[in-house]
């Protein structure tokens, strides 16, 4: 058995930033990452992270209503004004750590305009922000001595009482399963685009976050909010930056009609997420796409300004879509990208569990409500990391560990016997494929009563195909196929919660859009969905108002 | 198009744990990566089959392997690309100079011990400033070419120094080095070119040019290790092989147009340096036996002053 004051799950931006912090404070941290913490989904960030800076003019307070507004009005008010009044130290904090930024002509940080703000508040390092942030804060991670479990997966929470004491978890290059007993667990495992095909997250996002924290007792908010982002590539669905348009691209129907124009006519291309994406795919429905998608511009930018602003997206265009961006119009569709709901959580990352934090992607804190705007995503993972970080090191001191032993693992070991020596015949890579095709069919940008119940019934129908899901690898070293098995747990638990989640909000509100209600209903769903474990094994539905401090909810337009 | 796969697989826990090729035939879309073709094999085709790869547009670095024996990012790779003319197999084996664990997966460890060597996080001095520290873009937009590199290890896979000794600090590691040692707010360059000055450092890449080949994200390590060089010897670190070389390069050609060949390895290593005096003994013997002894009185080319002139000329600009 293995001892540590804090466990952090998940070593991306959240999770390093979590352990920094707690480390600082004297804690014995250590992380564990199914990845090296390098390979973190972080890396894909590519516009930026926001901040109002007051010594540019700009104000928090601006800040805070544009990630409201864009929210819909779901988010909790008083958490997006605390994320937005720390958001300056945060971008200095990195900068000293040594993230290098573009710069203006003075040399201080320089900025970006980003979708659904009205200010150009987006700080970036050309187009690969997320991957500069990760690796810098990976340095930290070694300056400051910190342990990492490389290439350890978690298997489930320890539980005793309602408090969490632990984890147990699997070493992938071995096999060997140990229990680790903390004092306090932090969830930062990321998000759950898996759960969708296409999708453009990475492989490694697969829920796993969000569901342990479900099986431990923690509730899942939001979880009907998922984000399609308006600019990603056919086929591959690999993301191109809103950086596109915040450096000023167009986007274009097979008209040849800047569309955004007649949708959007202050914030054009650069109105929020869930708006573009509606309009493209009301576009493309309407018979104004080609071939399923529209086009994005960015020709009159000129080549010298796109390959010093924008060189990632560029190569990825070419290597992705055959296309040079200076010389072309690139096709691209709206495509699921990111969960703005997950393990709720409040602006220290505690669950509703004791011992158990959440930040960053997989936690619900509520700060991006029904949309999320680019580059909060960023912002998102360090400051509540850093906070989670802080409120478990101080948390550590007044508690002693929960009664745990080797025989909490005793679960995880039989359910891997069982997989590896069943002789079942599913495929994972089949059942995941099918998962997917029906979340996107059913639970896309354009939802409706009738769609999502379908979509309730095949999620239930792979679900019951997985428990026969043969593992073909019978090896303890690096078995991926045995992991894979495991994630499609994670991940139809997510699907459900989603699945659930959406059915039960009757009104449009953010992303979440139904055409058989196309209006969004302030009186009744001013709150937010929670799904939890319910003592009979299936889950049960809360709900909490929305926490509104300074700004009423108001019509959006952009 | 059908496409034959040959895939190099190893098993540490079967009874004979050797290496050994599987073939596996897959029908392809012509944009297809490799990525995208081995994932289909394990998802359809065999679910034994492990690789590392996560975020498939060439960021997170995991899936760097070698594609018909050189190393890239199986997920930036298009098949179409990599298909010989004159049949359909592709050929893809694990990353190089780093220990198999499984099939395609190599044990990382000794990779990331030399990424921490170099020290690798910014080390100013004096205090903080209460804001961002003040640097030029331009100096920004220089280091953002190396801050690319995504660590992928393909460098290392590929590198010539590294297949043969195990103690060079390698592309990957140098060019992260680089990161810092050009970084206008980093203050600790003394300790650094200290250690970079030392066995396994900057003088033991061999110029082969194969890293910046190979590099999937434009990185260019040895480009990057060479300006390392020419910074190590301003900072005053001229007391090495490597430095006298380069030195005894300059002296040569400014001196008669073109390379004195004996003088070399003598000015290289030291003429008081008996022991690497005797070492080059049987060199100079094969060297004989071949026919490539060079003349032993060494003119100057015609019109030596024109070179002369080149540099003076360069120098002044320096």
């Amino acid at each position: 058995m293995l001892d540590h004051d804090i466990l952090i799950i998940g070593a991306g931006l959240a999770g390093m930033r979590a352990a920094l912090s707690a480390k600082e404070q004297g804690a014995d941290v250590a992380v564990v990452s199914k990845v090296h913490p390098v390979r973190s989904h972080s890396n894909a960030a590519q516009g930026g992270i926001n901040a109002a800076l007051t010594d540019r003019g700009d104000d928090w307070r601006d800040h805070a209503y544009d990630t409201i507004k864009g929210s819909d009005f779901l988010g909790d008010q008083d958490a997006i004004a605390l994320m937005c009044q720390e958001a300056g130290d945060e971008v200095i904090a990195m900068e000293h750590m040594g993230a290098i930024f573009n710069r203006d002509e003075e040399g201080r940080l320089g900025t970006r305009a980003f979708g659904g703000q009205r200010e150009a508040r987006t700080f970036f390092v050309a187009d690969f922000t997320g991957q500069a942030l990760l690796h810098v804060l990976y340095e930290q991670i070694l300056k400051a001595g910190a342990l990492v479990y490389e290439e350890w997966f978690v298997l489930s929470l320890i539980v005793r009482d309602g408090k969490c004491g632990g984890a147990v978890m699997m070493d992938i290059r071995t096999g060997r399963i140990e229990v680790v007993r903390a004092k306090a667990v932090i969830l930062a495992a990321g998000g759950l685009g898996r759960v969708f095909e296409p999708s453009t997250n990475a492989l490694i996002c697969t829920g796993d976050g969000m569901s342990l924290g479900y099986r431990a007792g923690a509730s899942l908010m939001d979880m009907e909010m998922v984000q399609y982002h308006p600019t990603t590539l056919k086929g591959s669905g690999v993301l191109i930056s809103e950086a596109a348009r915040g450096e000023g691209a167009y986007l274009l129907n097979s008209e040849n009609d800047r569309f955004m124009l007649k949708y959007a006519p202050e914030f054009k291309e650069l109105a929020s997420r869930d708006v573009v994406s509606r309009c493209e795919q009301t576009e493309i429905n309407e018979g104004r796409g080609i071939d399923g998608c529209v086009l994005l511009d960015l020709r009159h930018l000129g080549e010298k300004y796109i390959s010093e602003r924008l060189s990632q997206i560029r190569e990825l265009a070419m290597d992705f879509a055959n296309v040079d961006m200076a010389k072309e119009p690139v096709p691209i569709m709206p495509g699921m990208h990111y969960q703005m709901g997950g393990v709720k959580a409040n602006v220290d990352g505690e669950t509703g569990v004791p011992g158990l934090y959440a930040a960053g992607e997989v936690a619900c804190v509520s700060v991006h409500g029904g949309n999320r705007l680019g580059a909060n995503s960023l912002l998102d993972t360090l400051v509540f990391g850093r906070r989670s970080g802080v409120h478990a090191a101080d948390l550590i001191k007044s508690i002693q560990h929960l009664d745990v032993d080797d025989s909490a693992a005793d679960n995880d070991r039989r359910n891997i016997q069982n997989l590896l020596s069943n002789n079942k015949n599913e495929s994972f890579g089949q059942i995941r494929l099918d998962m997917g095709t029906a979340m996107k069919e059913h639970f896309g940008v354009f939802r409706d009563e009738d769609g999502m119940r379908e979509g309730i019934e095949k999620i239930e129908a792979v679900k019951k195909r997985a428990e026969s899901v043969y593992v073909a690898d019978k090896t303890s070293t690096f078995n991926t196929n045995l992991l894979f098995t495991l994630e499609l747990g994670f991940m139809l638990e997510c699907a459900e919660s989603i699945a659930v989640s959406a059915a039960d909000r009757s009104e449009s509100r953010g992303a979440h859009t139904r055409t058989d209600m196309p209006d969004r209903d302030d009186e009744n769903w001013l709150k937010h969905i929670m799904v939890s474990k319910s003592s009979d094994g299936g889950h049960e539905l809360n709900y909490k108002d929305v926490v509104i401090t300074d700004w009423e909810p108001v019509v959006r337009q952009y | 198009m059908e496409v034959k796969f040959n895939v190099r697989r190893y098993d540490p826990e079967s009874t004979d744990a050797v290496d050994h090729f599987q073939e596996y035939l897959m029908d392809m879309e012509d944009s297809s990566t490799v990525l995208d073709g081995l994932i289909r094999i394990r998802e359809e085709v065999d679910g034994t089959l492990s690789l590392r790869c996560s975020c498939r547009s060439a960021i997170c670095g995991s899936c760097a392997v070698r594609v018909n024996g050189e190393a890239g990012l199986a997920c930036n790779t298009k098949i179409i690309d990599v298909l010989p003319g004159n049949g359909n197999t592709i050929t893809i084996e694990p990353a190089g100079n780093l220990p198999v664990v499984k099939d395609l997966v190599v044990d990382f460890q000794p990779f990331w011990g030399k990424i921490k060597a170099v020290e690798p996080w910014l080390q100013p001095v004096g205090e903080e400033p209460k804001t961002e520290y003040l640097a030029p873009d331009e100096d920004m937009l220089h280091l953002a070419g190396v801050v690319s590199c995504i660590l992928c290890g393909a460098c290392v896979s590929d590198c010539t120094v590294m297949e043969v000794d195990s103690n060079f600090l390698g592309p990957a590691a140098l060019a992260k080095s680089y990161r810092f040692v050009g970084d206008p707010r980093d203050a600790s360059n003394q300790q650094r070119f200290k250690t970079l000055n030392e066995y396994g450092g900057v003088w033991d890449c061999t110029r082969c040019m194969k890293c910046v080949e190979v590099c999937p994200k434009g990185v260019a390590p040895m480009d990057r290790i060479m300006s390392l060089r020419e910074k190590v010897m301003e900072a005053g670190y001229t007391n090495t092989n490597g430095a006298r070389h380069a030195n005894a390069f300059v002296d040569s050609v400014k001196h008669s147009g073109w390379l004195d060949e004996l003088k070399l390895p003598i000015k290289s290593f030291g003429i008081f340096n008996i022991k690497a005096m005797i070492g080059l003994i049987p060199l100079a013997i094969r060297s004989q036996r071949a026919g490539k002894v060079p003349p032993i009185f060494h003119k100057s080319i015609p019109g030596v002053e024109n070179v002369k002139r080149i540099f003076e000329k360069v120098e002044t600009k320096k």
